[in-house]
C-alpha cells in the first residue's frame, strides 16, 4: 500500500499497484459532518479536476466531494449505498467512495503528503 | 460568527465540558452535537432519556384576573377554560392570519399564566403582548431569571421521579410546581420530540446543579439541537421559520387541531383573534396549499427549500423541513404542497442537485408519538 495524499477539501488519495488511484474523506472530514446517512456515487465516467463527483449528504448537511485531479472514474464503492455509516467507521479504509484513473499519472504526488495536510488541520484548528 | 456576539445559557459551560460543538442558534451559542453524535443521541431519546437545554426559549410569566382573557384576544385557543394544571398549545395569529410564533400556555393558577415561546421570537412576542394586553395584565419577561432543560424519552419518568415522585402520575399537558433538589421548579409532562418526558422550568442560578445531576442518573444522555430537529421531525411537529411563519396560517400549516372548539367559527366564543375572519374562510372554503407530510422513496436526504413537482415537472410546492430520520432509518420532510397533489399516497418529486428524487405524501407523525395520557 502506496502513501496517502491529500487535498485541501479534506480527500485522501491513494495510488493503487494497477494504475487507478483509490479517494476517500479523511478522518478529520467525516468528524466535522457528523453521521454520514448517504453517499451519491459518481458515474462511472470522465470528470474534470474540481468537479462534484460525488455528495455526502449527513444528519446535518450535504457536502461535495470534489474530482481531485482530472480523470476517469472506473469503479466506486457500492457497500456505500446501504452502509453509508462506513464512512464514519472507516473513512481510510472500507469508507472509500471511488477509484479513477487519472490523466497525468503524476499529478498524485504533487498532491500534499501526510505532514502538509496534517499542518493544514492544525492550522483551521487554530484559525 | 464571534461568541462574543452570541447569548449563552446558564448550561454553557457545562455544554463545553461535555464536548459539545457549539453553533450559533437564534442568537445563542447552542449544542448541536455532543460526542456521541446526532444519530446515537437521536436513538438514545427514543430507548433511554436525552436532556436537552432549552433555555434559548423565551418564558413569560402574565398576572392578572383579565390575563386568560386578554391572552384570548392574540391566540385561537381556549385559554380561559384552560384548567388549572394544564398546558395547551397555541399560536400568536396577525391580521391576515398568519403565525407570528408558537407557544405554550399553562395555567399555574392564582390568575397566572406561564408562556414559553421561540427564542428567535421572543423579544417580538413580548413587544406584542405588551402592545396588545399590556394594559389588562401584568407581563414578566424571564429570560435571564429562568432556564428550561426538557428531559425526554421512556426513562424520563422514572429519572425524574427520583428526585420527585410526584411526576409519575402526570399525564401528557399536566403542569405543575415541583422541589427538585430543593428548588422550586415548573414542570410540565410535554415535549418536542414525540416521546414521553418533560420540560422543567428552574431559577437560572440553580440549572448546572440540577443539569448535571439528571446527567448523572445511567439512562440520560446529553443531547443536542441536531437530535431535537430530527426527533420533532419524525413525530410531525412543526418548527417555527421553517414550517410556519407569519405567510402562512394554522390552516394551511395543518394545526387547524390546534384551534380550540369553542373559538372556531361555531363555538360558543367564535373568533375574537387576529385573522379570524380569513382563518374561518380558509377552513370553510379550502386552502390552495397546505403542510404535509413527505416520505422520499429513495436514500436521498430531501432537505428544505427544494422544489417538488408533478409528474409533468410543474413546481406544486417546496420543502419546509427535511433531513434524514434515524429512528425510521430513511428520510423524512415537511412540505407545503398545493391542495391538489396534497392527498395522502399521491407521488411527487422533489429536485436535488438537479435530479428528482420520488416521494409520497405521507401521514404525520412518521413516528408514532408515545405521550403517557395515564
Amino acid at each position: 500500500m502506496s502513501e496517502l495524499r491529500f487535498t485541501e477539501d479534506h480527500e485522501w488519495l491513494r495510488a493503487e499497484a494497477d494504475g487507478s488511484v483509490t479517494v476517500g474523506i479523511t478522518a478529520f472530514a467525516q468528524n466535522a459532518l457528523g453521521d454520514v446517512v448517504y453517499v451519491q456515487l459518481p458515474e462511472l465516467q470522465q470528470y474534470e479536476k474540481g468537479a462534484e463527483a460525488s455528495t455526502v449528504e449527513s444528519v446535518k448537511a450535504a457536502s461535495g466531494v470534489y474530482m481531485p485531479l482530472d480523470g476517469e472514474v472506473v469503479a466506486v464503492n457500492e457497500n456505500l449505498e446501504s452502509s453509508p455509516e462506513l464512512v464514519n467507521e472507516d473513512p481510510l479504509g472500507e469508507g472509500w467512495f471511488f477509484r479513477f484513473i487519472p490523466a497525468d499519472a503524476n499529478a498524485v504526488g504533487q498532491l500534499l503528503d501526510q505532514n502538509a495536510y496534517d499542518r493544514l488541520i492544525k492550522a483551521n484548528a487554530d484559525a | 460568527m464571534s461568541t462574543e456576539t452570541l447569548h449563552t445559557t446558564p448550561l454553557h459551560a457545562l455544554h463545553l465540558e461535555l464536548g459539545a460543538r457549539m453553533v450559533p442558534f437564534a442568537g445563542y451559542d447552542m449544542p448541536v452535537q455532543y460526542p456521541l453524535g446526532v444519530m446515537k443521541e437521536h436513538l438514545h431519546s427514543r430507548e433511554q432519556a436525552g436532556l436537552f437545554d432549552v433555555s434559548h426559549m423565551g418564558q413569560i410569566r402574565l398576572t392578572g384576573s383579565e390575563a386568560a382573557k386578554a391572552l384570548e384576544s392574540l391566540v385561537p385557543v381556549d385559554i380561559i377554560d384552560l384548567p388549572v394544571g394544564m398546558q395547551r398549545y397555541a399560536m400568536f395569529t396577525n391580521e391576515q392570519g398568519g403565525i407570528l410564533d408558537d407557544l405554550m400556555v399553562a395555567n399555574l393558577g392564582n390568575d397566572t399564566l406561564f408562556l414559553v415561546v421561540n427564542a428567535a421570537c421572543k423579544d417580538q412576542d413580548l413587544a406584542h403582548l405588551r402592545k396588545h394586553i399590556g394594559s389588562q395584565c401584568e407581563i414578566q419577561p424571564l429570560f435571564e431569571e429562568r432556564a428550561l432543560l426538557a428531559l425526554q424519552g421512556p426513562a424520563a419518568v422514572k429519572v425524574l421521579a427520583r428526585l420527585a415522585p410526584e411526576v409519575a402520575g402526570m399525564t401528557f399537558m399536566q403542569f405543575t410546581r415541583v422541589q427538585l433538589l430543593g428548588v422550586d421548579c415548573y414542570v410540565s409532562r410535554s415535549g418536542y420530540t414525540g416521546e414521553d418526558g418533560f420540560e422543567i422550568s428552574v431559577p437560572a442560578a440553580n440549572a448546572d446543579a440540577l443539569a448535571r445531576r439528571l446527567l448523572a442518573e445511567p439512562e440520560v444522555a446529553p443531547i443536542g439541537l441536531g437530535a431535537r430537529d430530527s426527533l420533532r421531525l419524525e413525530a410531525g411537529l412543526c418548527l417555527y421559520g421553517h414550517d410556519m411563519n407569519a405567510q402562512t396560517t394554522p390552516i394551511e400549516a395543518s394545526l387547524l387541531w390546534a384551534i380550540s372548539k369553542v373559538r372556531r367559527a361555531d363555538g360558543a366564543r367564535a373568533g375574537g383573534f387576529p385573522g379570524a375572519e380569513r382563518i374561518f374562510a380558509q377552513q370553510h372554503d379550502g386552502v390552495a396549499r397546505k403542510r404535509v407530510g413527505l416520505l422520499p422513496q429513495e436514500r436521498t436526504p430531501v432537505r428544505e427549500d427544494a422544489e417538488i413537482v408533478d409528474e409533468a415537472g410543474s413546481v406544486i410546492g417546496r420543502v419546509c423541513s427535511g433531513g434524514f430520520g434515524p429512528t425510521l432509518s430513511a428520510p423524512v420532510a415537511m412540505g407545503y404542497l398545493d391542495a391538489a397533489h396534497a392527498a395522502l399516497d399521491t407521488p411527487v418529486w422533489a429536485i436535488v442537485r438537479g435530479k428528482r428524487v420520488a416521494m409520497k405524501v405521507s401521514k404525520m407523525p412518521f413516528v408514532a408519538q408515545r405521550y403517557y395520557r395515564g
